[in-house]
This record gives C-alpha cells, structure tokens and sequence, in this order.
C-alpha cells in the first residue's frame, strides 16, 4: 500500500471546513442554538470568554462560544483574534470597585462588615444534584427571588477603609510621576515583571492554570496562607475622557469580580509590619478566578530568595509565561504539524549511531 | 575599564593582589559586616574564622563580586584592567573578570556545579570561557585535571549526581582551578564531608594550593581547617574583625578574649 | 517590494469591509517594521516585539505571518511553503489567507517570488537581492533548553557568555563521538549573537551567511523578531576538531535525480520499503520540467502531484 505524503492540501482543507460546520451545527431536527440564549443562559462560559480573551463584549463572546462548539479555550482565541482589528482610542479611568452596584459580596475575615454579608446569586450552598426538572421541555417559569424591604448600603466600602484607619493593610498607591501601564496586550512581556504587567497576565491567564497553582499553595507549595478578606461582584461604571471635553464621561457599565486576599505580614526593616495584599479582578462572574488569581498574586510578590526553595506558584517566569492558554494551546497543538523534515534529520542520526554501536559491539566480540 | 574604577583605584604597591577598604554592610537595620580593611599578596592564603552569624560569609559575598557592599572598596589586581574597584566596573566586565581571574568553591558541590552535565564538561567549562575550540586538547586537560584531584579519569562523562559528595567537590575544585586563576574563594570546602573524607580532601587542597602557589581566602569555622590551610587568619565576631595575624600566632598565643574561647573549644586529639 | 501606505487599497471583498489591507492595522504593522529594521541593524540579536493575537493559532506561523502581513504590498509575489513544499496543509492554509487579505498574487516558483515564506526549511535555489525569506520560528532563544530563565538568557547574551552553548557541544562529542544535531543548529552571527535559525536542518545553515536575499525570522508566541541582512558572517558552532558537517545521502532523488538536495524518506509499505523524494517541492518539479528524471520516475507519487497541480 502506497503512503502519499500531505498533497491536494487546498481541497481537504475546504471539506473539513464544511464537515465541521456540519458537526457545530449538530442533529438539523434540534433547534438552532441563538447567540442571545448562551449570552443570557450560559452567561458563566460567556464570562470567561470576555475575561481570557480580554474582551468585554457579551454578544461577540456568546458568538464565539457557539462557533466554538462550546470549547472554551477556543472561544477565547476567537475573541482575541477579534481583539487584535479592534483600534484602541485610549484607556479608561481606573474602575471605582467601592462605588460598584453590588450583587455579592462576601467576607471570611469578619463576622460582619459595614454593608454586611450579601450571598448574592451563587452556587455555594447548593446541593449539587442534577435537577431533571431542567431538562423537561416546557419548564415552568422560574420561582422569582424576594426583593429586600431595604436597598442595601451605598456605596459599600472595601476591606481597604476598614483596615485603613489602623494601617493594617498595605496600600499601593501610584505616585503622580508613574509611568504609564504597561499593556500586555501590545508589549512583549519582560523580567522581572511590574505589578501592572503581573496583574494583567494573570487576569487574562487560563482560570484552570491558576485554580491549580494557587491549589498547590494552599498545599505547602509555597508559603501562601492566605485569608479571603473579600469578594465583591457587581456593576461599575467605566468612565472614560475625551481629549475633547477633558472631564470624564460615563461610557458603559460593566461587570467585574474583585477579590483581595489578606496574607501574612512581612517583615521589613524600614517599614512596619502590615498584611500583604493579593488581588484579583476579573471581567463578569467569575469567582473561582479572581480567588486564584490573587492567591497566585500573593504567591509571586514572596521574596523566595530568603525563603530558598521555590515552589512553581513563586516562580515568576514559570507562572507568567504559561498561563495564557491561547499561546499554550497553539503552541502544543502545533506539535500535529508535519515535522518531517526535522524527523528525517533525526533519523539520520540516530541510524548512524546505531550503525557504529553495533559496529562497535562487533569489534569487541570479535576480540574475545 | 572606565574612568570610574581607575579613579578609585589607589596606585599598585608593588605585589598587592587584592585590597579592601573600610568594607561594610548592612541588610536593612541588620549588621553583616564592618569595618573591614586588609590587603592580600599573591600567593597568600587567607582564613576568616568565627561561628555562624560571626559576618564571615557576608564579608566573602561582598569582596567576591557578588554582594555590593553598604560601603568601603576592594580593589583588585585584574589580568584586563590592572588595580581595579570591582564594583566599579561595569556589570560585564566584572563577569568577565570573575570567570577569568577568580574561582568559587562553594561549600555545596551542586551550588558550583552543572548537575545536568557531565563532570568533564564542568571542569570543561571555563577553558571554553576563556575561548578554548579544541575538543580533543580541552579533553585531554580535563583528564590530567581529574587525576590530580585524584578522581578516577574513566568517570569523566558521569554526571556529578552519580559522585559522592566528596568526589563532587574535587570535581568543584578541577572546575575553578583549570583556568589558573589568581584569586580562589573557598566557602567552608569541607564543610558537610564525613571527617574521613575531609581529612583527605584538605590534603589534597593544601597540596594544590602550594604546587600553584594560589592564593586563595578561605571561610570556615573550623580551626583545624585554618591551622591547615591559612598562612595569616582574621577572627569574626558579630560583624567585626577582633584579631587578625599569622595563623600560628593567632592560634598558640590568642589575644583577644573571642579568639580565646574560639581556639580553646577545639577537641584536642 | 512595494510598502502600503493607507487602508484605501483594502480588498473589495465583504473582507475588505472589515479588515485592514494584510489583516495587521497600520500601527501594529509600523511597530513591526521598526522591530524588523532593529532586528536587521543587530543582526542576530532577538528584539522583543509586540506579537498580536492571528486568525491562526500561536506555533502554528504567526510569526512569521506577522513579519509578511508587516511588509508585504499588492505588487509583491507571494511563495509560502512548510517543510519545504507548496502544498501541505498549513502553508496552503497561510498561502489562502494572504491571497485573500493582502490581494496579492501567489506563486510556487521560487525565482519569481519577492516574499517567501517557510517553515522549517530554506529552498535549494539560491536567492537573490530583492527576495525576503521569513522563517517561522518556535523557539527564538537557542539556549532555552540548556536555560529555561529569559532573565538568566538575556543576561548571557549581553554578556557574551555562551559557555553554556559549548558545554552541551561538548556533551553531544563526549556522548556521540560527534555534534548530533539535525536541525537548528545553533549559529553565531557576525561573531557577535549567538542564534537560533529555526528547526532548518543543518543542511540548510550554510545559506543563511553571505546571502544576496534578507532572512527574517519570527517567534509569534515567544514574542521576538531577528534578522540576518545580506552579506552577513554566519557560522555554525563547532569545534576545531569536529567541523560542523551537513547531512548527506547515498540515494538521489527518486523523482528527478537531484543528488544534492535536502531529501524526505516516504514509506512505501510496512515491510521497511522506502523512497527519497527531493523535500522542496518546487525544485523537484522544476528539475523534472527541464527532463531529470530519478530512479522512479513515473510513480505514483509523481502522478498525484500532477492531478493535484491540475
């Protein structure tokens, strides 16, 4: 039987691509899925699209699920190829999280907290039992949640002003000479990297890299026993200014998860000892995220030097440059490439070496 | 070199290899050393002794290039540049002069080894450093390295993981003496050997220091080690010199009351 | 090689309406052309650039399609080939893309193209001044595998301290009495950088030094854009007493004859039955218009090629 090497390229290109719209589009006796049912019925997947492909836009990345057949991390890259034509007209002012519509917020630091501990709509005290009621055609409406007799507290101060008038917590505010932020999304990234350049890598990076390194943390992999100071999900508003006006206007409202993790306080000689800080802030809601993103945070700012061993969630370089599942997942899908060429130098290689191990193994049996 | 590191280096006296001046440091509010000032000859075997914390590894840190001191200077006599402040020169010339001019021997052979690599292409290395293209003749140095440091030559192509720690120092030593350099630093050597094979191993070092007429500064807390070794001894404590002076005296005849515990708690045998 | 200007010149198509002329916009493509222009006045150094998200997936070119899309205008001529041939599945992939944003004009024939671009392999037709060869590029930095640090790396660079570089040389003569790469074998360039001219096998490094054409060479991932301008000092790593050597063979092509071409082994069946076949497709074919014929001219190789030209 004859192997053809890869020829009449163009043609199987052309017919994959139709045998895969087939597939996406699935049994034709089922309903078509429309882009507005995964916006508004698989808003979570909808949110990590928006958050890993950097992108916030509901109905682009809802798209980009169905075309996606699902699949997350290609839905992601869909979005940031989407990205990458967009032009960029400038960059908002930093989102006010204390001035944020509240839908969730909760604190482990504190039994109560000014503004008080909102569940919000979370899956946290369910019981994870599949109900087959969602599964029966013609659902009934859902049961409508009661509204509070009282609107709640507003706005709602973050862990930052409770532990401010004490001190407790270090703050990290730019001087008025900062330079401007780096951006990620047009820089290559460099080492040792800023808190801006660290912070955006991590907001962007694969939710399931980041659960598992800050995972590994929790184990012993590091030194992070951190504390959730808060979490906060909600609404605010992004506010932009034209060089026109020179005042800030209002353009859009978006929603955002926030967390800051409390870690141990650090010792350093001139300043005195405050907790550290780890955040997490991530586009819709994505609480899972925004925790392990600001444990990793937490993780990175360790001075692992003093501390000798470094664990892989200390590891600055190791966890930066392997958390974007775009350039992850090109980059070892890439290996079905064809690699024949190389393979073939290889083979060479190896056939000679070969050849003069048994030669050699002649030669000393011959002269025994 | 630049303007920068000829201006602060003080003209030669004839046969200075190495002068520190006034060399302080400070980690935060936290003394690492002070104070410190002496010259070196080559040739010269210096020991700095005291227990742990006593500053001995920080003053080596700073004097070897890879800790900026608080303040003070150390000039050294480089092949490149003549009487240079190493911290003055620029961050590649100062690499270039640690590879070229000195060797580290860290107390742990994995600190100052390729563990990944074989021990002949560690003790390789820094001829190929220095421009070597020659495998075969590179080889052949290697090999006559190896058994001067009494190491069993068919192992060159083992990898340091499969020598005891013993043998991986002697790997250590080939590596930082084969490009003959001018100054060693040693960090407690035999430090963390089985006492047998210490014994064996200064042997070995004394040996070698004397054919090469090396002159080395040599950090440890063992008195034996410095009574062996060290033609001149300074004594650390809390950051500070308190006695310097030929090892013999310092050691039969100590002055101050430190060097006096220090030398009285040797075991005699 | 002509440079476009504005967006006027957008393709017609649905495309056009959404889509800057060569995909990249304007600014994206004037960062990328300053990177190019650093690249070429350093040659062999590695400049950082900001790599943007493609169409295509990271590892798969984009590189290399983002230093064309950088460069390329309607009046180039446009060749794009993977492992040396026109017609596997990733270069037809980015040939289409390019035929379709940049409007331009493709072509397999080596000597007419003005852009070539190729993974993993340099054609055997010499270039000429005025081609621009981009090679697509995994890994830019040659001493990542012995050093995973990009801090530990860029400090050897700047330093000059390739040591490490010699020790795993030494290793390969001490492990395999030989240097035993195949491909992307590293190369010192002006005797200054040392780099890495991408998984080209050795066969192919003497064509980087001295060239009438410019080589560019892109890491879309990694993020990092070098150059070897014409007429640049290129050589590979070696040692005095183990030259650098390039593969050979003892079959010629069995297409068209060719004896000194890089070759690709095609197995015929599972009983260890084979062919060498030249890798790059178009000199084979070239060679086989002008009437070389090989050992097995006329198989069946030869006889798909032909149906899938027409």
């Amino acid at each position: 039987m004859a192997y053809v090497a890869v020829k009449g390229g163009e043609k199987a290109i052309a017919n994959a691509h139709k045998w895969l719209a087939e597939e996406r589009r699935g049994d034709p006796a089922v309903a078509e899925l429309e882009v507005a049912q995964v916006r508004e019925q698989l808003s979570l997947a909808v949110d990590r699209v928006m958050g890993e492909g950097s992108c916030y836009d509901r109905d682009l990345a809802a798209l980009a699920v169905k075309q996606a057949r699902g699949d997350v991390p290609e839905a992601v890259f869909l979005i940031r190829a989407y990205r990458t034509t967009l032009p960029r007209f400038g960059a908002s002012a930093p989102l006010d999280t204390v001035g944020m519509a509240v839908r969730r917020r909760v604190s482990a630091a504190f039994k109560d907290i000014p503004g008080g501990q909102v569940l919000g709509p979370t899956f946290d005290y369910t019981h994870r039992l599949l109900d087959f009621a969602l599964a029966a055609d013609g659902v009934a409406p859902p049961p409508e949640a009661a509204v509070a007799e009282e609107p709640q507290a507003y706005p709602m101060p973050t862990i930052d002003s409770v532990f401010a008038h004490e001190g407790l917590l270090e703050t990290d505010e730019p001087s008025a000479d900062a330079p401007e932020p780096f951006d990620l999304t047009r820089e290559p990234m460099s080492f040792p990297a800023g808190r801006d350049q660290r912070l955006q890598a991590l907001a962007r990076g694969d939710e399931g890299f980041l659960l598992s390194l800050a995972y590994s943390s929790q184990r012993g992999w590091g030194n992070t026993h951190p504390l959730c100071g808060e979490i906060r999900m909600g609404e605010v508003a992004v506010e932009f200014v034209p060089e026109e006006l020179g005042f800030p206007i209002e353009i859009g409202e978006i929603t955002v998860t926030e967390c800051q993790m409390l870690g141990g306080s650090r010792a350093s000689g001139d300043k005195p000892p405050q907790y550290m800080r780890g955040y997490g802030l991530v586009f819709g809601h994505s609480e899972r995220k925004a925790m392990s993103m600001a444990i990793v945070d937490r993780a990175l700012r360790d001075n692992a030097a003093a501390s000798g061993q470094v664990a892989p969630v200390q590891d600055e370089e190791f966890v930066l440059y392997h958390s974007d599942n775009v350039e992850a997942s090109g980059f070892v899908q890439h290996l079905k490439l064809p690699h024949y060429v190389d393979f073939q130098a290889d083979l060479q290689t190896i056939r000679r070496l070969r050849r003069e191990y048994f030669e050699r193994q002649a030669l000393k049996e011959a002269a025994e | 070199m630049n303007a920068a590191a000829k201006m602060t280096a003080a003209p030669a006296e004839r046969g200075t290899l190495l002068r520190v001046d006034g060399l302080t440091k400070w980690y935060g509010h936290v003394l690492g050393c002070r104070d410190v000032s002496f010259e070196m000859r080559p040739g010269e075997v210096l020991g700095i002794v005291g227990e742990s914390g006593s500053g001995k590894t920080t003053l080596l840190n700073c004097i070897s290039g890879r800790l900026a001191p608080s303040s003070g200077s150390i000039a050294f006599d480089t092949s490149r540049f003549g009487m240079a402040d190493i911290y003055a020169l620029s961050e590649p010339d100062r690499r270039r002069m640690q590879r070229e001019d000195w060797g580290f021997v860290h107390q742990n052979p994995r600190d100052g080894l390729r563990m990944r690599v074989s021990g002949g292409a560690n003790v390789a290395e820094p001829m190929m450093n220095l421009g070597s293209r020659h495998y075969g003749r590179m080889r052949q140095a290697t090999i006559d390295w190896l058994e001067r440091v009494e190491l069993d030559t068919r192992r060159i192509d083992d990898r340091p993981a499969n020598f005891s720690g013993g043998m991986q120092q002697r790997i250590q030593v080939a590596r930082n003496l084969i490009h003959e350099p001018r100054l060693v630093f040693m960090d407690e050597p035999t430090g963390g050997l089985d006492v047998s094979v210490q014994a064996r191993l200064l042997d070995l070092l004394r040996e070698l220091v004397r054919d090469l007429s090396l002159a080395v500064i040599i950090v440890t807390h063992d008195m034996a080690v410095a009574r062996l070794m060290a033609d001149r001894l300074m004594v650390m404590k809390g950051g500070q010199v308190v006695e310097t002076g030929l090892t013999d005296q310092v050691l039969d005849d100590p002055q101050h009351p430190y060097t006096q515990i220090l030398v009285s708690s040797v075991l005699q045998i | 090689m002509s440079v476009q200007t504005g967006s006027n010149n957008a393709p017609e198509s649905a495309l056009g309406r959404y889509y800057n002329y060569a995909y990249l916009d304007e600014q994206t493509k004037r960062m990328i052309r300053r990177a190019i222009l650093k690249a070429l006045a350093i040659p062999g150094y590695q400049v950082p650039f900001g790599s943007r998200e493609m169409p295509v997936p990271y590892g798969w070119g984009t590189g290399g399609i983002q230093l064309t899309a950088a460069i390329i205008g309607p009046d180039d001529v446009y060749k794009c080939i993977d492992q040396g041939a026109d017609d596997t599945t990733n270069a037809v992939s980015i040939r289409q893309f390019f035929a379709k944003v940049a409007d331009v004009e493709t072509t397999e024939d080596t000597g007419a193209a003005t852009i070539i671009q190729s993974r993993h392999r340099v054609p055997e037709k010499p270039l000429k001044a005025g081609q621009v060869m981009v090679l697509q590029v995994p890994q830019p930095e040659p001493l990542r595998y012995l050093e995973p640090r990009e801090t530990e790396t860029r400090a050897m660079h700047a330093y000059e301290e390739y040591g490490l570089q010699y020790v795993s040389l030494y290793e390969s003569v001490s492990r395999f009495g030989r240097i035993a790469s195949g491909a992307n074998h590293p190369v010192m360039v002006e005797e200054r950088y040392l780099m890495a001219p991408s998984p080209i096998p050795k066969f192919d490094n003497p064509k980087l030094g001295y060239s009438e054409a410019i080589y560019l060479l892109g890491a879309g991932r990694e993020k990092r854009i070098y150059a070897v301008p014409p007429y640049t000092r290129v050589r590979s790593l070696d040692f005095e007493d183990h030259p650098f050597e390039v593969q050979t063979w003892e079959e010629s092509c069995a297409l068209c004859g060719a004896k000194d071409a890089y070759l690709d082994e095609v197995v015929l069946d599972d009983q260890g039955a084979k062919m060498f076949v030249c890798s790059d497709s178009h000199h084979c074919a070239e060679r086989r218009a002008a009437g070389h014929a090989g050992p097995m001219a006329g198989h069946q190789l030869d006889q798909t090629e032909k149906e899938a030209a027409q």
